[in-house]
């Protein structure tokens, strides 16, 4: 049972490093977000699961730590690239694709042909 | 022992000069964020996990939120 | 034993916490500055669960569960600061 929760506590280590090696190396903000909430998510949840496999005397306080983890890291991680998406941070020069954006243009066209009808019925 | 405590101020010290030298305010509060994080640690390194508590839940929640309200009512950017 | 290859992968998680740091550091523009932080404080609760388990002691969890919980707050905030009005 101990090799099982040092095999697992060491995978998640590995997995931490590589989430922070992403922060330093990556060009952008988004890129910056998706590399530092997935992989540190899974890193931290695997490393606080793994200690509690092996004393496990402390497993469901070790569970309630990672459920929380689980839970709030990636709230504040969409709201910051919310933000920084509403507050104009630019993004890249090789990337191709902004869905928000069109989304938000979308939104717009479609609210001004319901106005539309609208007058059309009156 | 005594090289993580030192190595962990020296992080704290450039992480306090780093929040005098920036310009923009909210980046100095992100940084006094990091400086109240380090200490944080620093208090759990020397087996003193009540004051680490109590510093992380002031220095992280309190202090932040408390810095953004006054900042959203005066300049963002300081001249 | 395993206390010793427990402060091993301890070193190696303060190694990603000092490379996230310096991204703290040179951030252009506030956001990544905000993201680095997020980063840093998941890694922190992580090391904090790893170093108590080094020093054999349960009452040193309960500094990660608070510290889990309330920079959640602080970052939240921090993000409703970026999308103009809190």
């Amino acid at each position: 049972m101990e090799l099982f929760g040092m095999i697992i506590t060491g995978i998640g280590t590995i997995f931490l490093l590589i989430g922070n090696l992403g922060i330093l190396r990556l060009p952008d903000v988004y890129n910056r977000i998706q590399a530092g909430t997935k992989c540190t998510t899974l890193g931290a949840f695997l490393t606080i699961i793994g200690v509690g496999i092996i004393q496990p005397a402390w497993f469901w306080k070790c569970l309630l730590i990672a459920l929380f983890v689980l839970v709030t890291n990636p709230i504040s991680s969409h709201a910051i690239a919310r933000g920084s998406h509403k507050s104009g941070v630019p993004m890249c020069d090789r990337s191709v694709v902004d869905k928000s954006k069109e989304f938000e243009e979308y939104k717009a066209t479609k609210a001004t042909i319901k106005i539309v009808a609208f007058k059309e019925k009156k | 022992m005594i090289i993580v405590v030192s190595l962990l101020i020296i992080l704290m010290l450039i992480s306090a000069i780093a929040a005098l030298i920036f310009k923009d305010l909210i980046s100095a509060v992100i940084a006094a964020c990091m400086v109240s994080l380090i200490a944080s640690i620093l208090f759990y390194f020397l087996h003193a996990p009540d004051v680490a508590m109590a510093e992380a839940s002031i220095g992280a929640a309190l202090v932040t939120v408390i810095f953004i309200i006054a900042i959203r009512r005066t300049k963002r950017h300081e001249e | 034993m395993s206390e010793t290859i427990i402060l091993i992968f301890s070193a190696i998680i303060a190694l990603g916490i000092f490379l996230s740091f310096l991204r703290m550091l040179l951030g252009p523009t506030a956001s990544d500055r905000a993201v680095a932080v997020d980063t840093i404080t998941t890694t922190v609760v992580a090391l904090l669960v790893l170093l108590g388990f080094v020093f054999k002691r349960y009452v040193y969890l309960d500094v990660s569960l608070v510290y889990s919980v309330l920079a959640f707050v602080g970052l939240v905030a921090l993000a409703r600061f970026l999308e103009k009005g809190i």
